[in-house]
């Protein structure tokens, strides 16, 4: 770990803060993709049975 | 070129990208924040608050691009009324919106203990925290309206009228040449240019956030296009 003196909470903070924001990014991009994804394979799978 | 505006080609198109895409972003952030943190020395004048260049400045310039990609979609919706080039907007946005935070946060925590303040109402800032409200308004309109082809419409207009403070935002300083903050980081005067010690790992650094957007981007406008095949699906239900 380098010494980052007296301004280690600037530099520990930002670092901490975008890896919060980017990670909260990607985990919502994650999440919104498999409840769209399963929402879409139900009713395909439902119209595929009616139609059928 | 336009044959990727076809909602199949582009799923079949982005499908294999995305996983090359995730992979390059995670290699460029991790080497050059591992670089840039542990392996470049303080700044004489600034200390050990250069590290957060690493993050400051690729977030700022993805944060304007990113605008400028979305302003670039919506001339395209507009123009050539192609859906996936309106979804790829929408996608883009909370992308977009998450760089503008990172940048404004990363912007405060440095400017602190180098200014002597979290905050200035100076051109550049002020531009920048009015793109990040622009940002929010253009997320909540593509909420707000039921019809996808009107909010489509609405937020491009949107998109055009914000390119202003996008424009702004990078632009300010050279415009008004007033405030705290310093003009461009990066430019191609090697005289003017940051030092090479921390250039080059600002350099993968960027590239990092670059391919973040990328794979971010398309991975948001698939689910995008899934989406409004489920609405389409549900809808044909409701009126059968």
């Amino acid at each position: 770990m380098p010494d980052l003196g007296e301004y280690a909470f600037a530099v520990l903070a930002s670092y901490a803060a975008s890896l919060v924001l980017v990670a909260g990014l990607v985990v919502l991009s994650l999440w919104q993709r498999a409840r769209i994804k399963r929402a879409l394979a139900a009713v395909e799978a439902r119209q595929g049975r009616v139609d059928g | 070129m336009w044959k990727y505006a076809n909602p199949k080609r582009f799923m079949e198109i982005s499908s294999p990208a995305i996983p090359w895409a995730a992979g390059l972003t995670l290699v460029c952030l991790v080497v050059g924040l591992v670089w840039g943190f542990f392996f470049t020395p303080d700044d004489y004048k600034q200390g050990s608050t250069v590290k957060i260049i690493y993050l400051h400045v690729p977030s700022a310039m993805m944060a304007i691009n990113t605008w400028v990609m979305m302003l670039a979609a919506s001339l395209i919706w507009i123009v050539r009324r192609h859906h996936v080039s309106a979804l790829a907007a929408k996608a883009a946005a909370p992308v977009g919106l998450t760089f503008t935070l990172v940048a404004l946060v990363t912007g405060a925590l440095w400017g602190q203990p180098m200014w002597g303040t979290w905050w200035a109402w100076e051109p550049r800032l002020t531009s920048f925290l009015i793109l990040t409200l622009f940002y929010f308004g253009y997320i909540a309109l593509w909420s707000a309206v039921e019809d996808p082809d009107t909010a489509a419409d609405l937020t491009a207009i949107l998109c055009l009228v914000g390119s202003v403070f996008a424009l702004l935002s990078r632009y300010a300083v050279n415009f008004w040449n007033q405030g705290l903050h310093q003009g461009a980081t990066l430019s191609l005067d090697a005289e003017e240019n940051i030092a090479d010690v921390f250039w080059y790992p600002l350099l993968v650094c960027i590239a990092g956030f670059v391919l973040l957007f990328v794979t971010l981007v398309l991975m948001r406008t698939r689910t995008e296009i899934r989406a409004r095949r489920l609405q389409a699906l549900l809808a044909r239900e409701r009126f059968a």
